[in-house]
């Protein structure tokens, strides 16, 4: 996994998504969602061609089923695009890359 | 400018990937249009990215996960030299030489072809009933692995009477407080292990001739109206999450008005993958209602490009 994606837990969430200079898609994932995997691709990539707009961090639903539950995460892949601590952005579903990344910058 | 290939193969699950790696060792540089990310059964990868274990493909007494399965024979393919994009074609016309097709928004063909393997596989066929559009996605769901997570302590519905039920029911005791199988008849068609680990499984309970009218709730679904197809009789279930596998539909679209269909709408091939389009070959879901599993879609994918690269040296091409 890239260098530039960060890994979130439950603990750790509100630090680092407070503390972020940027905004931040966190991408709700789980190891038997196989759309998932189909994005995962996608989101390295962002990682490196994006990493000016925004950050990007991936949550574990299955281990952290508290934060997935908190933010009433009821499909995946759910992508939240959070600025200033705030949701601002709820993407459901896998899509392609370019419809991934128009919807996200038409949302910062 | 559209590029050529000889071969173009539109799919990627594995009947299209099986079509790929043979058409690749053939030296014929396939080009394979895999669809484009979503969370339906049209991706990369097909029906089986939305499965979990996949116990049943010969080769892997571990069993193996669906997407884990395709990667690998993505990665087949593209070893040999397959040439595979992440796009959708959106037109296809196959009523002249050579083939072209369309890709993304293109207003101009993209991809000329000698030959074309349809490998596009099937969808979920949906109820039809009222309320299951509108709670799609809110309670209502065709994919228990994307969806499944959010039913965590409720109690959820599965219709159908199938592996693909059985399998979805099996899976969502993981999260369900209870699973209710919804059948119209009284024997499934699973097979028989499926049958027997759900019949044993305490959180899975049955209703046998049982079929759904409505879905009913508020913004979300809160139960099914359904009736008894031996008496007659209306009740209600209370459950908070539906998913329906009550079978798929072939994903003809591409070629509905140009190719010979079956009466069940597949596309009708003859000896081997032929259509009755000359160098237009079908593999996969797209053109079996009978088989439908992951290792006869592979071998028609094999029948396919063998019958595609004979096709193709027997016109000189």
């Amino acid at each position: 996994m890239s260098e530039n994606i960060t890994t979130l837990t439950d603990a750790t969430f509100d630090e680092v998504i407070g503390s972020s200079d940027k905004p931040i898609l966190v991408d709700f994932w789980a190891d038997w969602c196989g759309p998932c995997k189909m994005i995962a691709p996608i989101l390295e990539e962002f990682a490196t061609e994006q990493s000016d707009k925004f950050a990007i961090g991936k949550l574990d639903v299955d281990a952290n089923v508290a934060t997935a539950t908190k933010f009433s995460v009821m499909s995946i892949p759910t992508l939240l695009l959070f600025k200033n601590g705030e949701v601002i952005a709820r993407l459901v579903g896998a899509k392609p890359k370019g419809a991934l990344l128009q919807e996200i910058t038409s949302n910062l | 400018m559209a590029e050529h290939t000889r071969v173009l193969i539109v799919g990627s699950g594995p009947a299209g990937l099986t079509a790929a790696i043979y058409s690749a060792r053939a030296q014929l540089r396939p080009i394979v249009i895999e669809g484009e990310p979503s969370s339906t059964t049209d991706q990369p990868g097909g029906q089986l990215m939305l499965t979990t274990d996949v116990e049943n493909f010969p080769g892997f007494p571990e069993a193996i996960s669906g997407p884990d399965l395709m990667m690998k024979m993505r990665e087949q393919a593209i070893r040999f030299g397959a040439d595979l994009r992440v796009e959708k074609v959106h037109k296809l016309d196959t009523t002249q030489l050579p083939f072209r097709a369309w890709l993304g928004g293109d207003l101009e063909p993209s991809i000329t072809a000698d030959a074309v393997i349809l490998a596009t596989g099937a969808r979920s066929l949906m109820l039809n009933v009222p309320g299951e559009e509108r709670y799609l996605s809110h309670g209502l769901s065709t994919c228990a692995t994307c969806d499944g997570f959010f039913f965590r302590g409720q109690d959820i519905a599965v219709i159908g009477g199938g592996d693909s039920a059985l399998e979805e029911a099996l899976f969502l005791t993981r999260f369900a407080s209870t699973v209710t199988v919804i059948h119209r008849r009284d024997s499934l068609r699973a097979s028989k292990i499926m049958q027997e680990r759900a019949f044993a499984h305490e959180k899975i309970r049955f209703e046998w001739n049982t079929q759904v009218t409505e879905v009913f709730g508020d913004d979300k679904v809160m139960g099914l109206k359904v009736r008894d197809t031996v008496t007659d009789d209306e009740r209600v279930l209370l459950v908070t999450g539906v998913f329906v596998a009550i079978g798929h539909v072939p994903n003809t679209t591409l070629v509905t008005d140009q190719v010979d269909l079956e009466h069940n709408g597949y596309v009708r091939t003859t000896m081997g993958s032929f259509t009755n389009i000359d160098g237009l070959f079908a593999a996969g879901d797209v053109q079996d209602d009978v088989y439908r599993q992951a290792v006869t879609s592979a071998g028609s994918g094999c029948i396919a490009a063998i019958d595609a690269e004979r096709w193709l040296e027997a016109q000189g091409m």
